[in-house]
């Protein structure tokens, strides 16, 4: 029987073969060898399969059987956005860009302004500044690391290009919208680089969606850049169908004094994994990366969190927290490594997880390799159930089983939620949340499977200054 | 009669707790139930707000006249039973505000009333501080974590004056009170004492009967009642101790 997983793979080395010419054809000079090189790791590594150690509790295997269509050019027709995707964050005022099945869609393709900010389309970027694109484009992801990266490096086209200069504020998040909606299967391969200059300051906010049941397969990396005493609020939110699978891949590179903040909130999807890469490459630099999942049916999530302590002074903290139902099963593998040289390194590491029946999983690897001798360094990683004595205790005041529950579960995952530092993005994350624990939120209104939560209206915090 | 209860048995884990007992509480009385420590006190009070695991074998639990014995641990708390906890459980993230407006509505709903808005909830919470002496910043804690023992014991009250139940069962509640504090829960009870409402004060010791006068008291041992008297039995208790009443 043919294999489909082999014949995606060589249905994307013909591909490659064929449109190689279109794919390349905003590139500087350094990165079209890249991606004849990236080619040639993908030909040799495939597919990463269950029998890597990293990718031994995640199986793309069924993800990858299916048929994918991949575009090699924005489509000329003119969606209506407004139509198929709006945003429910109110009254937070940000700087939209958007991709709309890998491709940036805004007219105008780089907004620059008067104190040398740049922020659009990556393959616009690789025509009008080459130089700056190339000396950071893949210094970060090495495509030899897998198939899947290698894959991306060769060819990812489009996706965001964010440049901010040195000593410069956005005051305004950016938010950075990357949108599915096609009528077929697709495989969608984007790359965003982010260069963040000495000095300044920035908000990302990143959100994955699909807007209809198709399958998708995305394959995202992003590299990212942090000068020195940089400051960087990063969220991902990520909510896309039960046929789709996303593999993320953030590359945090970090220079002395800049400090890293980044949240990922997982709140839907079929196959779903993060691979997050910080390294800590100057003294005093601090990143604080965070994670709250919430999987149901047969959903599947994966974290993989890398840190790198190359330099003394730093620290890192890592909290991630899940709520798995039914049939889902998470990952979380957490490696944090101390070089030598990273004296004074602080590093924590929590990962919790509530299992909310018999057949969901959680798989949790915490991982310290530590070469420095004077650190403070710690993980802790549990999995286990609701308190049954506190779910008693909720209901002996009247609070029924299901309210008991939602209250428990939305305190267990408000720890995360609270990290949140935009107000308007937390009360909307703290909504989703609910929603989603009560099993209402909007992309599973169209799933048979799912979609009869509780129901009955639960009153959360009261917030004292309001009254 | 507000609480019935007629040749109770219950067993944990197929062991026999309780074995046969009975009590009768009329609205307006205080009853205390005393006893040397594993003679069931605090089995009697968790089988009557209806925990699992506490299974009643024989007998009948009447509250106002209905058998609550099939009834959800909630339910009872929405018809008007209120359990105070010899350990109140910690639970991590859930504010008690939060949590007790969600109780309250609850039970406003099951009552056929409106939910309460957030200004008359918040001005009802700060009465009922003023009269357990709870301060500010407790109440946007989360529950009972990190609470002293006096803490704990005073939310448990305060909760109970929230909820303003019918039949209050207070568990031990006086174990772990220094003086100052066990007079806060004292004064905090009796404020709420009215001749609509019973209470079932369990303690161990006759102290807390200084300032939560009993209508009447009894004798819990090996799982049934087996002395019953009125206040004057405590202070026999205090003095003689068990011993004379276990041939």
């Amino acid at each position: 029987m043919p294999n489909t997983y082999t014949s995606l793979k060589n249905k994307l080395i013909n591909a490659f073969e064929r449109h190689k010419g279109q794919i390349m054809q905003n590139d500087p000079e350094a990165l079209k060898d890249m991606r004849s090189e990236a080619m040639e790791v993908f030909h040799k590594q495939g597919f990463p399969d269950t029998q890597l150690e990293d990718w031994k509790n995640t199986d793309i295997s069924a993800a990858l059987s299916r048929d994918y269509a991949f575009l090699f050019e924005t489509e000329p027709e003119k969606m209506n956005l407004d139509k198929i995707f709006k945003c429910k964050i109110q009254d937070l005022n940000t700087d939209q860009i958007t991709l709309l099945n890998g491709w940036y869609i805004e007219d105008q393709k780089l907004k620059e302004t008067d104190d040398g900010m740049i922020m659009g389309s990556l393959a616009a970027a690789m025509d009008k500044y080459p130089g700056l694109v190339a000396s950071y484009f893949g210094k970060y992801a090495d495509p030899q690391k897998n198939g899947l990266q290698a894959l991306n490096t060769a060819f990812a086209q489009d996706g965001f290009f964010i440049y901010v200069p040195d000593n410069v504020t956005l005051d305004i998040p950016v938010q950075m919208v990357s949108i599915i909606n096609w009528n077929k299967d697709l495989l969608v391969q984007t790359r965003n680089l982010v260069i963040m200059g000495k000095n300044s300051k920035l908000t990302l906010v990143h959100c994955d969606d699909s807007t209809n049941q198709q399958a998708i397969f995305k394959n995202s990396i992003n590299e990212i850049h942090l000068g020195e005493n940089a400051t960087l609020d990063h969220y991902k939110l990520q909510n896309l169908n039960n046929q789709s699978s996303l593999i993320n891949s953030s590359y945090f590179y970090q220079e002395s004094n800049s400090k890293l903040s980044t949240n990922a909130i997982t709140l839907n999807g079929g196959l779903i994994r993060n691979h997050t890469h910080v390294t800590l490459d100057g003294e005093n630099a601090g990143a604080d990366i965070y994670g709250a999942y919430l999987m149901d049916q047969k959903q599947h999530v994966d974290n993989q969190v890398f840190v790198d302590h190359a330099r003394p002074n730093c620290y890192s903290n890592e909290l991630f927290k899940g709520i798995m139902d039914e049939e889902a099963s998470a990952v979380f593998n957490g490696h944090i490594l101390v070089r030598q040289d990273a004296q004074k390194t602080n590093a924590y590491q929590n990962n919790h997880n509530i299992l909310m029946t018999d057949t969901a999983r959680a798989n949790a690897k915490p991982f310290l390799e530590i070469y420095a001798d004077d650190v403070k360094c710690s993980h802790g990683a549990t999995i286990g159930q609701l308190d049954p004595e506190a779910i008693f205790y909720l209901r002996s005041r009247g609070i029924c089983e299901a309210n008991a529950r939602l209250l428990m579960l939305y305190a267990f995952a408000a720890e995360v939620i609270r990290k949140v530092k935009i107000e308007p993005l937390r009360e909307r994350v703290d909504e989703m949340i609910r929603q989603r624990l009560k099993g209402e939120l909007h992309i599973c209104e169209t799933c048979a499977l799912h979609c009869d939560g509780p129901g009955k209206e639960i009153i959360f915090e009261i917030d004292m200054d309001k009254v | 009669m507000l609480l019935e209860i007629k040749d109770l048995h219950v067993e944990i884990d197929g062991k026999e707790i309780i074995r046969g007992l009975n009590l009768k509480v009329k609205n307006g009385e205080t009853h205390a139930i005393m006893g040397p420590n594993g003679t069931g006190k605090s089995t009697l009070a968790l089988a009557i707000a209806g925990k699992e695991g506490y299974e009643v074998t024989q007998g009948e639990v009447l509250y106002k006249g209905n058998s609550i014995l099939d009834m959800s641990p909630e339910e009872r708390s929405l018809k008007g039973i209120f359990l105070g906890f010899q350990y109140p459980v910690e639970i991590p993230g859930v504010s008690i505000t939060n949590f007790l407006r969600t109780a309250i509505n609850e039970h406003r709903e099951y009552n056929k009333q409106p939910p309460l808005s957030a200004s008359d909830f918040l001005k009802n919470m700060e009465e009922k501080k003023k009269l357990l002496d709870i301060h500010s910043k407790l109440t946007n804690r989360s529950v009972n974590e990190g609470f002293s023992g006096g803490e704990k014991k005073r939310n448990e009250i305060f909760q109970m004056a929230m909820l303003e139940p019918s039949l209050s069962i207070l568990d031990e509640t006086d174990s772990g009170l220094d003086i100052d504090a066990l007079k806060v829960v004292a004064n905090g009870v009796n404020a709420l004492r009215s001749k609509d409402n019973g209470f079932v004060v369990i303690t161990h010791y006759q102290r807390l009967l200084d300032y939560i006068i009993p209508d009447f008291v009894h004798v819990l041992f090996d799982g049934r009642l087996i002395k019953s008297g009125g206040k004057e039995l405590a202070l026999e208790l205090e003095e003689r101790g068990y011993e004379w009443l276990k041939e």
